[in-house]
């Protein structure tokens, strides 16, 4: 038996009894950032594959949600940080072992773009959409021009971002469920089948529709594996990361883990998209909801989940 | 030169003076602390054992804060201390999830806070806080590049641990055991 009694001053809010400095704000922009990222990214591969008018939602349309979803990211990130007025310093080095360093810098390059996009094809939602000011609409020509170029900037970043979202958590050597760079690729998947699903939702071309669902399928498909093989990863590991594993095998998240994001977020969207798939009528925004909500429960539950693992000492 | 600490736990009593003297010395704001004292008990009755340590931040070679931190904050100073350059840091919280030990809090201004080895006195000659104030004698600080340092001379004499040392962060927080 071992009892341990911290018997003094050791009561720093935010650490003890458990570690908890990050609330909503961190898992909600990471949400968000893979759901840019995601809807960028199938924006980007049509543009590059010269698939613009069959993916017309996919290129022109879902994409302009992302900057909005990096806006409202963004300010909560702003709202997580303790020292706020002191936010300008993250750009004034760059530090290449910082993924958070790399983050800042990432969506210094995204927003601008996911915004560039946006302005190029708004006039395709808002025909009567008016700039005001030549300038502009010359600065929009020159960026249609070099749509290939910006379509490859986006795609590479979009990735970045997408694999940023996880590795931010797998850089903390403490928290031992986050010590897995699984996280990078699971946390892209995760954006890109939560992009998939925006456009599923927002399409009203029945060819795109299907196109999306098939990709929403592989990428599911794919969660599922990085899922497991993050778990046997664990389990193979030392005492600290199948104590971490251990919280969802048993331990307090382990319920709504299976429940909310494997089950409800992942295989029950699955069956829903397949069996639309083969014909059946489903209502969309069904499988689309859970796939968002799964999207957001794995973040949510990853980052509490991480605070609550520990190095043993 | 790299300044070390090593923390006898035989002689420790956990009177938490060094917790008091280090809240006084570095005006550390109510319901903080940056070291505090650990009492591990280990064992079923009556074989049972007990130790104290006196924790605070590592003083890491190899910080996982100053690693992940994005502005440069968290950084190496004189003789391997880690410290945090207040006005840099934006109170991201990367430090403190990255910290095994969890040395590290959000001071109510903002900035993340932690134990600076109270690097000021060190500069003048003096001990730190928690160390000049130790009603048992059980602390002892100096550079681990000078074997004739006090910290050097006990560490060759007695068995000693670091905590966690699988973590990777070659911490310069020795305790004697």
């Amino acid at each position: 038996m071992r009892e341990e009694i911290i018997i003094s001053g050791r009561n720093n809010p935010l650490i003890d009894p458990q570690l908890h400095v990050w609330h909503w704000e961190i898992p909600t922009y990471l949400f968000l950032g893979g759901l840019a990222a995601g809807l960028m990214f199938f924006a980007a591969l049509y543009t590059i594959r010269n698939k613009e008018n069959e993916y017309k939602t996919a290129v022109q349309i879902a994409p302009m949600l992302a900057p909005i979803a990096l806006m409202l990211g963004l300010v909560a990130l702003f709202l997580d940080l303790h020292h706020k007025l002191y936010f300008w310093r993250l750009y004034t080095t760059i530090r290449l072992e910082s993924p958070m360093s790399w983050g800042a810098w990432t969506l210094m390059v995204v927003t601008p773009i996911s915004m560039i996009w946006t302005a190029m094809h708004i006039k395709e939602v808002f025909p009567r959409w008016n700039w005001k000011f030549d300038v502009i609409e010359e600065l929009i020509e020159f960026f249609k021009k070099n749509k290939k170029t910006i379509a490859w900037i986006m795609l590479i970043s979009s990735v970045i971002l997408g694999i940023y979202t996880g590795i931010l958590f797998s850089a903390f050597n403490a928290r031992p469920l986050w010590n897995t760079s699984i996280l990078g690729p699971l946390f892209l998947a995760s954006g890109l089948s939560a992009g998939a699903a925006v456009v599923i939702w927002m399409s009203k071309n029945h060819a795109e529709r299907k196109r999306f669902a098939q990709l929403d399928l592989m990428i599911i498909g794919i969660e599922l594996f990085l899922i497991i093989h993050m778990f046997m990863g664990f389990l193979a590991s030392t005492q600290v990361q199948i104590d971490a594993a251990n919280l969802f095998l048993g331990g307090a998240y382990t319920a709504p883990f299976w429940i909310f994001v494997v089950l409800l977020g992942m295989i029950v969207p699955a069956i829903l998209e397949g069996m639309e798939l083969k014909g059946y009528k489903i209502p969309v925004a069904i499988p689309v909801v859970l796939v968002l909500f799964g999207s957001v429960m794995l973040r949510f539950l990853i980052s509490n989940a991480g605070q609550a693992s520990r190095w043993l000492y | 030169m790299r300044y070390a600490m090593a923390i006898d736990t035989k002689k420790c009593v956990g009177c938490s003076d060094c917790v008091v003297a280090c809240q006084t010395e570095n005006d550390v704001p109510i319901g903080y602390c940056r070291d505090w004292v650990v009492e591990v008990m280990d064992g079923t009755y009556p074989q049972l054992e007990m130790e104290l340590r006196s924790e605070r931040c590592n003083h890491c070679e190899n910080s996982p804060c100053v690693r992940c931190c994005p502005t440069g904050a968290s950084h190496y100073s004189e003789g391997g201390t880690v410290l945090v350059t207040k006005n840099e840091c934006i109170g991201c919280s990367a430090c403190i999830t990255s910290c095994p030990y969890d040395a590290r809090f959000v001071h109510p201004e903002g900035y993340v806070d932690k134990c600076t080895f109270c690097i000021h006195r060190v500069k003048k000659g003096m001990q730190p806080a928690c160390v000049a104030v130790c009603p048992t004698k059980c602390m002892y600080f100096g550079d681990l590049d000078d074997p004739r340092s006090e910290v050097s001379q006990i560490l060759k004499k007695r068995k000693s641990k670091t905590l966690i040392p699988e973590a990777g962060t070659k911490p310069h927080l020795y305790f004697l055991i």
